[in-house]
């Protein structure tokens, strides 16, 4: 199972806002069994959700290279359940983007209405956790592609903005390496 | 430096926000580390709030002046040497540093931040 928690990026604007989409299925074990009986898409995962599409927001201008990971939740307010079949909108803004770390405001949206809102910090890891990248390049790349973001995203003078360089390098080098693995 | 009681209401709302405290432990004298339990991470979250709340920008090494605390010639056997304070007092007029000054180990520069340096600090940023 991969932990996604989005489905598609629809909206990407560098620095500033971006928004995905989650359809939540009752197929998916996590809103099955969270509380048997009364599937819905618990919490949690809403923020992780809304972690991993602010987390790709802020990391996005260093080239994915930071070491983003989320490090406080300082509001998570849940106005209505999300259950299966609902197509949730996840609105994330930046507030803030610091050297050290970011802000990033959330709201939930389902139908129009607002289900949750929240406030993310996000720190970026120094050279005191290792100087490797947190995810391989070439895999983070892949991920990228299938949630759709490059199809939207665009810098603040909507600009389309690519792959960078160094993923794509990432990934040529992935592929001579299975290549020259074949018997 | 007078602190105006304006300046500290909204200090104290942005700690209370950010920190989970309550209003009645956000004293002047309350140490940002030890006394209402701050992480780095809070720091962020607390300049955000400030920065919001009074219009300003807060630079990270306005408050932790790293390049100063790391700096051999001003770092000897772990603690601050006297031209690192004066250093200090040159940077922070803000915080009061008579009580890290008797004992100026670097391990401890992280806990002397107070809520009242931080009135001081917005109050210079605002004058």
């Amino acid at each position: 199972m991969r932990w996604f928690w989005i489905d598609r990026f629809i909206e990407f604007v560098r620095d500033t806002r971006a928004t995905t989409v989650k359809n939540v299925s009752f197929g998916e074990e996590p809103i099955d069994d969270y509380l048997p009986g009364h599937p819905h898409y618990p919490h949690s995962l809403i923020i992780e959700g809304m972690a991993q599409t602010g987390g790709l927001l802020v990391s996005e201008s260093g080239g994915f290279r930071t070491k983003t990971v989320l490090a406080k939740i300082s509001k998570a307010v849940f106005h209505d359940l999300i259950v299966p079949g609902d197509q949730v909108f996840l609105q994330a803004v930046a507030e803030d983007i610091k050297p050290t770390g970011a802000i990033v405001q959330g709201t939930v949206v389902v139908g129009g209405q607002v289900r949750a809102e929240l406030e993310l910090s996000f720190a970026f890891l120094d050279d005191r956790f290792g100087d490797g990248a947190l995810f391989p390049p070439e895999d983070l790349l892949r991920t990228l592609r299938i949630l759709k973001l490059f199809d939207v995203a665009v810098d603040q003078n909507g600009n389309r903005i690519y792959a960078p360089e160094h993923m794509l390098e990432a990934e040529r080098q992935a592929a001579i390496g299975i290549r020259h693995k074949r018997p | 430096m007078q602190v105006s009681e304006d300046v500290f209401s909204k200090v104290q709302a942005a700690l209370v926000d950010a920190l989970g405290v309550d209003d009645d432990e956000v004293t002047p004298q309350a140490t940002m580390v030890g006394d209402l339990g701050a992480e780095s991470i809070d720091f962020l979250d607390i300049v955000f709030k400030l920065e919001k709340s009074f219009g300003i920008k807060v630079a990270t090494e306005d408050l932790f002046p790293k390049d100063i605390l790391t700096e051999s010639s001003y770092v000897q056997g772990g603690k601050v040497t006297a031209s690192g304070i004066a250093e200090l007092k040159k940077r922070m007029p803000w915080a009061d540093l008579s009580k890290f000054e008797t004992n100026p180990r670097v391990q401890d520069f992280g806990d002397l931040l107070t809520v009242s340096d931080l009135c001081r600090y917005v109050q210079s940023k605002i004058a």
